[in-house]
C-alpha cells in the first residue's frame, strides 16, 4: 500500500495524459458520428431504392462485425495490402485512423436510433404540418425534430456511455489513450515497472466520466419532460 | 358561382377503389356535412381535398380557379400544391397538434412562418408578429380557452384540444373549412362543446365540409348534406329532404338505424 501511495502521483500524470486522448477520441467521434447517423438514417428511409439498400448494407457490415476489426483493417490496410500509407506515423496517424473507424462505427448505430426516432413521430404530425402550408424542410425543423429528440435521448445516452468504454478498444492499433497508459507501467514507464495496480486503477476514470455524463444526460432528458 | 366545385374524383389505393366518380359543389357560406358508413370513402375525400391524396381522376376548383386537375401534370407537383393548399383548412379526428408548442404557439406557428416568407418582413417583423398574436388570441378565446392559450396540448382535455385544432385551421383564415370526424375521438361528454363551437363557425356562415358520425348534427347544421356509400355519392340535397324523405334505398337502409336511435 505504501508503495502504491507513493507510485500514485506519477501514475495519476500519466493516466491524465492517456485520458485525454480517451477525451479527445470521444469528443471527435460523437461529433462526427451525430451527423453522419443522420445522413446515413435519411439514405436509409430514401424512396431511392438503391440508396436505401446501400445504406442498410453498410449499417448491416459495421454493426455485424466487431469495431475491433474494423480498427484493424482501416489502420492497417492502406499500408499493408494497398502500400499507401494513407494514415502516417505516429499517434496522430493512429489517432486518425482510430477516428475514422469510431465515427463509421457510431454513426450506424445511431442512424437506427435516428430512424426508430424520426418514424415514431406519427405521421399525423407531418399531415397537420402539410395542412397548414409548411414546408418538409420547416415540418422536420420545427415539428419532427424536437419529438424526435426526446424520443432518441433514452437510447442515445446508453450507445454514448458505451462509447466511452468502446475507447479502449483503440489500444489494439497502439494509440496511447488511458488503457494503453496504464498497461505502460507493467513493462516499464516513468521508472515504474511491474505495476498491474494502474491498468486497473484506469476503470476509476471511465467511472467518473460516466457518472458525470449519466448526470448531464438525465438532465436533458429531463428538460424534454415539459411535452409529451 | 360556387365557392369549390368537385368533379370526377376518383381514387384508388393498391387497385382497390376508394373514390368512384365524385362530385359536388358547395357554395360560399354553406356547410355541408358528408355521412356514411366507415370505409365508404367520407375521409379519402377530405384527404383529396387537402391534397394529402392525389387524386387519380378529376378536377378541383376554388373560387373558379382550377387547383388540381390530373389530367395537367403542371397542377399536380408538390411544389405547387403547396400553397393551394391554404385555400383550405382541415380539423383531424385526433387533432394532431404539435405536443412541444402551448395552445397559443400551436395556433401561431403556421402563420408566422408564411409572414417570414413575405418580402417586407425584416422591416415590419415586430408589427407583423402582433397582429398575429392579437388574432390566435382572439380565435382561442371564441374558442372559449382564453385560460388555456398558455397549456401544452398534454395539459388539454381532448374536447380543449380539438377547440385548439379548430383555432389552428382558422387562424390561416381558409376559403373552405373540413372536419375529419372532429368527435370521434372524444369522449361523450366532451363532443357537446366541439359541436357548440363548429355550430358557432356555421352560424357566422363559415364554409365548411363536415364529415361526421353524429347523424342529428350533420342534419341540424348543414345546408346540404351528402350520403357516400361504397365510394360514390348515393345521395345529396336538402338536410331535411334526404334525412325525413330520402329517394335510395341504401341511404334510407342507413338511416334506418339513425331513426330507430
Amino acid at each position: 500500500m505504501d508503495l502504491i501511495m507513493k507510485q500514485m502521483p506519477v501514475v495519476v500524470s500519466a493516466l491524465n495524459v492517456g485520458f485525454l486522448q480517451t477525451l479527445k477520441l470521444f469528443i471527435v467521434t460523437l461529433i462526427g458520428a451525430l451527423p453522419l447517423g443522420l445522413v446515413i438514417a435519411f439514405g436509409s428511409m430514401s424512396h431511392f431504392k438503391p440508396l436505401s439498400w446501400l445504406a442498410r448494407l453498410i449499417v448491416w457490415v459495421i454493426r455485424g462485425t466487431p469495431l475491433m476489426i474494423q480498427l484493424l483493417i482501416i489502420y492497417y490496410f492502406p499500408g499493408l495490402v494497398l502500400h499507401n500509407p494513407i494514415w502516417g506515423g505516429g499517434e496522430a496517424g493512429r489517432f486518425l485512423a482510430a477516428a475514422v473507424s469510431f465515427i463509421i462505427n457510431y454513426a450506424c448505430y445511431f442512424s437506427e436510433i435516428y430512424r426508430g426516432g424520426i418514424q415514431g413521430v406519427p405521421e399525423g404530425q407531418k399531415e397537420a404540418g402539410l395542412v397548414l402550408g409548411m414546408t418538409k424542410h420547416q415540418i422536420f425543423f420545427k415539428i419532427t425534430l424536437l419529438q424526435m429528440i426526446k424520443r432518441i435521448v433514452p437510447p442515445m445516452s446508453n450507445e454514448i456511455i458505451t462509447l466511452v468504454k468502446d475507447t479502449s478498444l483503440a489500444r489494439i492499433i497502439a494509440l496511447q489513450e488511458i488503457i494503453w497508459a496504464g498497461q505502460a507501467f507493467m513493462k516499464g514507464s516513468h521508472g515504474i515497472s511491474g505495476a498491474i495496480w494502474p491498468l486497473f486503477f484506469t476503470a476509476v476514470y471511465y467511472l467518473i466520466f460516466n457518472g458525470i455524463l449519466t448526470v448531464l444526460l438525465g438532465r436533458l432528458e429531463k428538460k424534454l419532460e415539459y411535452f409529451r | 358561382m360556387p365557392i369549390l366545385e368537385v368533379e370526377h374524383i376518383s381514387k384508388s389505393f393498391n387497385k382497390t377503389p376508394v373514390l368512384k366518380d365524385v362530385g359536388f359543389n358547395l357554395e360560399k357560406g354553406q356547410a355541408v356535412s358528408i355521412i356514411g358508413s366507415s370505409g365508404s370513402g367520407k375521409t379519402t375525400l377530405l384527404r383529396c381535398l387537402n391534397f394529402l391524396e392525389r387524386p387519380d381522376n378529376g378536377i378541383i376548383r376554388v373560387n373558379g380557379e382550377t387547383l388540381f386537375d390530373a389530367s395537367v401534370p403542371a397542377t399536380t407537383q408538390e411544389s405547387v400544391i403547396r400553397k393551394k393548399r391554404l385555400h383550405f383548412g382541415l380539423v383531424f379526428q385526433n387533432f394532431n397538434l404539435f405536443p412541444q408548442y402551448t395552445a397559443l404557439e400551436n395556433v401561431m406557428l403556421a402563420k408566422k412562418l408564411l409572414a417570414a416568407e413575405q418580402p417586407d418582413f425584416k422591416e415590419r417583423k415586430r408589427e407583423i408578429l402582433t397582429a398575429i398574436e392579437v388574432q390566435a388570441k382572439v380565435l382561442l378565446t371564441q374558442m372559449g380557452l382564453d385560460n388555456r392559450m398558455d397549456n401544452y396540448p398534454h395539459q388539454l382535455s381532448g374536447g380543449q384540444c380539438q377547440r385548439v385544432a379548430i383555432a389552428r385551421a382558422l387562424a390561416l383564415q381558409p376559403d373552405i373549412l373540413c372536419f375529419d370526424e372532429p368527435t370521434s375521438a372524444l369522449d361523450p361528454e366532451l363532443t357537446g362543446e366541439v359541436l357548440k363551437v363548429i355550430r358557432e363557425l356555421a352560424d357566422q356562415n363559415t364554409t365548411m365540409i363536415i364529415v361526421t358520425h353524429e347523424m342529428a348534427f350533420a342534419r341540424d347544421v348543414a345546408d346540404h348534406v351528402i350520403f357516400m356509400d361504397d365510394g360514390r355519392i348515393v345521395e345529396q340535397g336538402d338536410p331535411r329532404q334526404v334525412f325525413e324523405n330520402p329517394s335510395e334505398e341504401r341511404t334510407k337502409q342507413f338511416l334506418s338505424r339513425f331513426h330507430e336511435g
